[in-house]
């Protein structure tokens, strides 16, 4: 273990991460207002998809990003309508939007495969080493995500409305008889977290990878639901979360090059089997940290 | 109580509340003023509550006006009633129990800025905790507070929003004994400050020692008020009671098979992770043909007992045996297929399956008797239920509706004859009159003398201490999971066992 | 037993009526937005038309994407009578196909008849224990159902891949990994010179077990009582905590066998990319049919048709086969929408 391998698994866990994260916050605050989308992956690929197509009609990555978190919360919002509007059962809603997903973004990128753009440039931390060393350029969602988690966590607790979204999640009942209008805020809860699971589709396409492919999430909308968990849906521990998760998917590729023959396959299990462990370590402790209206029946083994 | 000029806080006037053809409230004058305290009492459905219902807002009068402080107020909702300083504390709290004490308050603030203003709120809060004597860390999740203090809050959030007039219903239900002494100093502390109270109640004492003035309804109207200076028992009960209380039926002497004992449970404990009150040290036995009546006040271990002795929990120490079998391990199946009958309150909830029908209902939870294979023997049962229906002298319903649809007394009358079927050795009755109407509960009761006459033991928990005098053959008193007490029928008293309900008086035997 | 009948009947026919209406409203959708994409949406539900009706392979074809989704209907629906939720269908069809071709690995030298029967079992084994972790989990309590199913889904595929790449991988095609091609002997025999195997008429057999077991017998009535009202269940003595965890064994079960026919009859061996979503359809199909086994057939069908609109796509169109994942929500977002229409007890 040395200095150079620690340095090269925490930058690569950062870039990667960096989506996680983005998807995981909004997730969060989609499921302190009680509601679980499984279909994040769904979201994410149509950020990914529009962020792209939009970058390589206008060759301006920002745009690209607008319109990737533009369009993840427009698909949202549609999921919003059926879960909130009509009380539709969320599991079946959530699976159907990944599947949504999977199409409309395939649709959207069909033209773009192939295509170069020039991605989100990367900036460098001023006066911290040079343009070349991993750690310190990175492109500006990565600087973002950060202030942005914190944000969150102030907006989830320390406002009004935050403290409103929390008590619809927790209990509906009371919090209509404190004089809130649950939907409402529930609407409000899914747009934001349609605007950061597009974003977090965006990074990927116009920062990691700099290409389109159908199905280039791979799986993170879910990983970064089991993150939510983890994170026992706090924004700051979800920070952390990422980081260790980001970190599983990297610190493989580090040690391949560095010789050591870990399989890729058993550190991509670690996040789903880690997050496994730690319910069944809240179950046998009787902690439920789960917002108790989540999902109504979703989590919880009455 | 000293008339003043000024119109009293909050009046109300000719209130007309029907629902479909129940006329639930006529009310020609209510009024409570500043620094009093006002106590509805009346039997249940006597309208209390829904007289409380419309001055919240949550119901809206047919007729009838509202004022406070002499000004005719709107209460369309509890939104209204909250902004004109009305405020209500429900039996079931509002609260979130996974939020802190500081985060419901706040939550329950009008008008508060976009950022919630964490000291000014804390100031307050400290400030209002203090006068209620309420010592709680203001961060703890509420979920985590004792009853006594979660209602505390829950009185706290209203006074926080500006209430003047606090309506408590039945508030002392949910309270430990010791908790309802708190209550009362924060009632008294409340009026001196200035506050209105309405204390909604069917406890006579509650009333006799809390309130100024005791309005008594009875169905739907105002059958009296007395006031502080003209107390007495007997009035209140002539006021909520039209005709004399109807003296239960005599005690029947009964024929108690010493020898043969169904059910003894030696020094057994659990371990109350349901968050029921755990049983502690509990030792009892029932014989046949006996009636043995527990006596408490809900929430003193009760569901444990009767789950314990059902099979659905089993005692951490100590042993349960069964005709003399030691019967701790036992699965539920096994127990009921032994001749172990349950009646539960609520059958709806705990003896029926509602999305089935009443046929596959009576075919449930008797065991393997009409196992056919891997099918049922459907004729077999039917014909043992209608005998069943028959020897209970019930209508016997269409077998292939929903149990859903049933009214609850019809469902009441199915679960019997489902139990009754098979001549039970042992029956377990927890609370099984309430909700029933007069006509029902007689029958019931009937069918568990005749039970036990015909030789089998029933273990009668009930809330109703004329029932446990009428039925019982011997009264036990449990309080904090322990019995507290045992009585002879010939010394059945309401005082002796109210005091050990309550904590009070001392333990000996009553024999 | 006649009233019933007739019941069910006329169940079936709004039913059905009701969803005609839907594919309908979906499909125009649909179409519009081919259109704006500037395709033919005509031509490719005539192509598909063609094809699949007119057409005995295409017909087959049907048939053969029908069958996975049997399986892991099924998979979904036996929980859900029991009111637990099954979304783990996918790890549980892979870890099917895993055990299956462990099986087939290790017993490469016997004969048919050793092996069709030893293959068929592991792939029950192989799904049934990887449900078997959640439903233990559930029955103490620890951790509910849907999120251990949830969180398993991507284990398995990730176990299988480890052996794929590892010690199973296949010496002959280095540019992808995969297992050895299973062995004649192990392979499922098919029907009709076509793809079509006999897994379908297993799945179909099972199927029908299925609804007389729910519907007939002590077991099923059991079930059904579970599902209704748990804790009343307990009470009158159901041993609650033995049916969840014989449930979802053997609806893990059920998708193992998905599993094991797509590794000894499709694929003919184990590949990392075994199921595209078979177990999340069948969620889905098991939820529009209310979990019964008729609505399951149903809509199996119904998807297989989609499936196959996705390939005319695809051939005519030039567009990729995910787009028909838009036609599929479509119409499963209106359904969505509607109130609530399948009631999971009955």
């Amino acid at each position: 273990m040395n200095a150079a391998l620690v340095l090269g698994v925490l930058a690569s866990a950062i870039a990667s991460g960096t989506s996680l994260l983005y998807a995981t916050l909004g997730e969060i605050v989609g499921e302190r207002a009680g509601i679980v989308n499984l279909g994040l992956e769904g979201i994410m690929l149509i950020g990914a998809a529009s962020g792209f197509a939009a970058t390589a009609m206008t060759g301006n990555p920002f745009l690209g990003v607008t319109a990737a978190a533009l369009a993840g919360a427009a698909a949202n919002l549609i999921f919003a309508y059926l879960v909130v509007g009509r009380q539709a059962n969320q599991l079946a809603t959530g699976l159907t939007l990944m599947f949504f997903g999977l199409g409309l973004s395939a649709l959207i990128g069909r033209p773009f495969v192939g295509t170069l753009i020039a991605g989100l440039p990367k900036l460098r931390i001023l006066g911290l080493g040079s343009m070349g060393d991993p750690l310190t350029a990175y492109d500006g969602l990565v600087y973002l995500v950060v202030p942005t988690a914190i944000l969150i966590w102030w907006l989830l607790f320390r406002t009004t409305w935050g403290l409103g979204l929390r008590a619809v999640g927790e209990s509906p009942v009371a919090a209509v008889a404190a004089g809130l209008r649950p939907g409402r805020l529930q609407y409000q809860a899914l747009a934001i977290a349609g605007l950061l699971g597009g974003i977090a589709g965006a990074h990927l396409s116009l920062a990691l990878t700099l290409t389109w492919e159908e199905g280039m999430t791979a799986g993170r909308g879910f990983i970064a639901i089991a993150l939510v968990i983890f994170a026992k849906w706090n924004p700051l521990w979800a920070i952390a979360g990422a980081l260790l998760f980001g970190a599983a998917e990297s610190l493989q590729l580090q040690l391949q090059a560095a010789g050591a023959d870990v399989s890729p396959f058993i550190m991509n299990m670690i996040p789903y089997l880690l997050t496994l462990l730690v319910l069944i370590v809240w179950g046998w402790s009787r902690q439920a940290a789960a917002p108790a209206a989540l999902g109504r029946n979703f989590v919880g083994v009455e | 109580m000293s008339q003043n000029d000024e119109p009293p806080f909050l009046e109300a006037r000719g209130i007309v509340k029907r629902f479909g053809n129940l006329l639930a409230n006529d009310v020609s004058y209510f009024a409570v003023g500043a620094g009093e305290v006002v106590a509805l009492l009346g039997e249940n459905g006597a309208g209390k509550s829904t007289l409380a219902k419309i001055l919240y807002g949550f119901y809206s009068a047919d007729a009838g006006e509202i004022r406070l402080s002499g000004h005719r107020a709107s209460i369309k909702s509890p939104a209204d009633a909250r902004a004109l300083g009305i405020g209500m504390v429900f039996q079931s709290f509002s609260l979130v129990p996974a939020l802190s004490v500081f985060e419901n308050v706040a939550l329950f603030q009008n008008d508060l800025p976009a950022v919630v203003p964490r000291a000014a709120i804390l100031k307050r809060l400290r400030s209002h905790a203090h006068r209620l004597r309420l010592t709680v860390d203001p961060f703890v999740p509420v979920g985590r507070l004792a009853i006594g203090d979660q209602q505390k809050v829950e009185i706290l959030k209203q006074l926080m929003a500006g209430a003047r007039v606090l309506i408590l219903d039945e508030p002392t239900k949910v309270l430990a004994p010791q908790e309802s002494q708190g209550l009362f100093s924060t009632i008294d502390e409340l009026r001196r400050e200035g506050l209105s109270i309405v204390l909604i109640t069917h406890k006579l004492r509650e009333a006799l020692s809390c309130a100024d003035r005791i309005v008594v309804m009875r169905q739907g109207r105002v059958a009296g008020v007395l006031s502080r200076d003209e107390p007495s028992e007997q009035k209140l009960l002539a006021l909520m009671f039209a005709e004399t209380v109807p003296t239960s039926a005599p005690h029947q002497p009964s024929k108690v098979d010493e020898g043969l004992c169904l059910l003894a449970l030696r020094a057994v404990s659990t371990s109350g992770d349901s968050g029921e009150i755990p049983l502690r040290n509990l030792s009892m036995n029932i014989h046949a043909g006996e009636i043995v009546g527990i006596a408490g006040v809900s929430g003193n271990g009760q569901r444990e007992l009767s789950d314990l002795i059902l099979g659905l929990k089993h005692p951490q120490t100590g042993e349960k045996l069964l005709w003399n079998e030691n019967a701790s391990g036992w699965s539920t199946a096994t127990i009921r297929q032994k001749g172990v009958a349950d009646i539960p309150d609520d059958p709806t909830a705990h003896a029926c399956i509602p999305g089935l029908t009443v046929r596959e209902n009576l075919a449930l939870g008797t065991g393997r008797r009409y196992y056919a294979g891997w099918r049922m023997d459907w004729q077999k049962l039917d014909a043992d239920m209608r005998q069943s229906f028959a020897r209970l002298k019930f209508a016997p319903p269409a077998l292939d509706v929903r149990a859903a649809a049933l009214s609850g007394g019809n469902l009441q009358r199915v679960i019997l004859a489902r139990e009754l079927a098979h001549e039970p050795k042992l029956i377990v009755a927890l609370y099984p009159t309430r909700g029933l109407d007069a006509r029902s509960a007689a029958t019931l009761r009937k069918l568990l003398r005749e039970a036990s006459d015909r030789g089998a033991g029933v273990l009668l928990v009930s809330e109703d201490l004329d029932e446990l005098f009428e039925l019982s053959d011997r009264l036990l008193v449990l309080h904090d999971g322990m019995i507290a007490g045992e009585f002879a029928p010939d010394n059945f008293r309401a005082e002796a066992v109210g005091a050990l309900m309550v904590g009070a008086g001392d333990h000996a035997d009553a024999a | 037993m006649l009233r019933d009948d007739a019941l069910v009947w006329r169940l079936l026919s709004t039913r059905a009526a009701a969803f005609a209406y839907v594919a309908f409203l979906a499909l125009s959708a649909f179409a519009l937005l081919l259109v704006i994409a500037g395709k033919d949406p005509w031509q490719a539900y005539v192509d598909t038309l063609v094809y699949v009706f007119g057409n005995a392979y295409g017909f087959s074809e049907l048939l053969v994407r029908m069958t996975p989704l049997l399986f892991t209907a099924l998979a979904v629906a036996l929980p859900a009578r029991i009111g637990l939720i099954n979304v783990g269908g996918e790890g549980q069809l892979y870890m099917g196909a895993w055990l299956a071709t462990a099986g087939e690995l290790a017993l490469q030298e016997h004969s048919a008849f050793v092996l069709l029967p030893a293959l068929t079992v592991l792939g029950f084994v192989g799904g049934g224990l990887w449900a078997l972790l959640p439903a233990i989990l559930r029955a103490l309590r620890l951790v509910n159902e849907t999120i251990s199913t949830l969180l398993l889904n991507y284990v398995a595929p990730l176990i299988v891949s480890y052996f794929i790449f590892g010690p199973w991988r296949s010496p002959e095609s280095s540019s992808y990994p995969q297992s050895p091609a299973f062995v004649d002997a192990a392979r499922l025999p098919t029907l009709f010179y076509s793809r079509v195997h006999v897994g379908l008429i297993f799945a179909l057999l099972c199927l029908a077990l299925y609804a007389v077991i729910v519907s007939r017998t002590r077991f099923g009535l059991e079930m059904r009582a579970i599902g209704g009202n748990p804790p009343a269940a307990q009470r009158l003595g159901i041993p609650v905590s033995r049916y969840i965890l014989t449930v979802m064994f053997i609806a893990g079960g059920a998708a193992g066998l998905a599993g094991m026919a797509e590794v000894a009859a499709i694929q003919g061996r184990l590949v990392s990319e075994l199921s595209p979503g078979y177990g999340f359809i069948g969620f889905l199909v098991s939820w529009l049919a209310g979990t019964s086994a008729t609505g399951i057939v149903a809509m199996s069908f119904l998807f297989a048709v989609l499936s196959s609109v996705g390939d005319m796509l695809q051939i005519t169109q030039g567009l990729p086969y995910a787009v028909i994942n838009i036609l599929l929500a479509g119409i499963l977002f209106i359904v969505l929408g509607r109130r609530p229409v399948a009631s999971v007890a009955r």
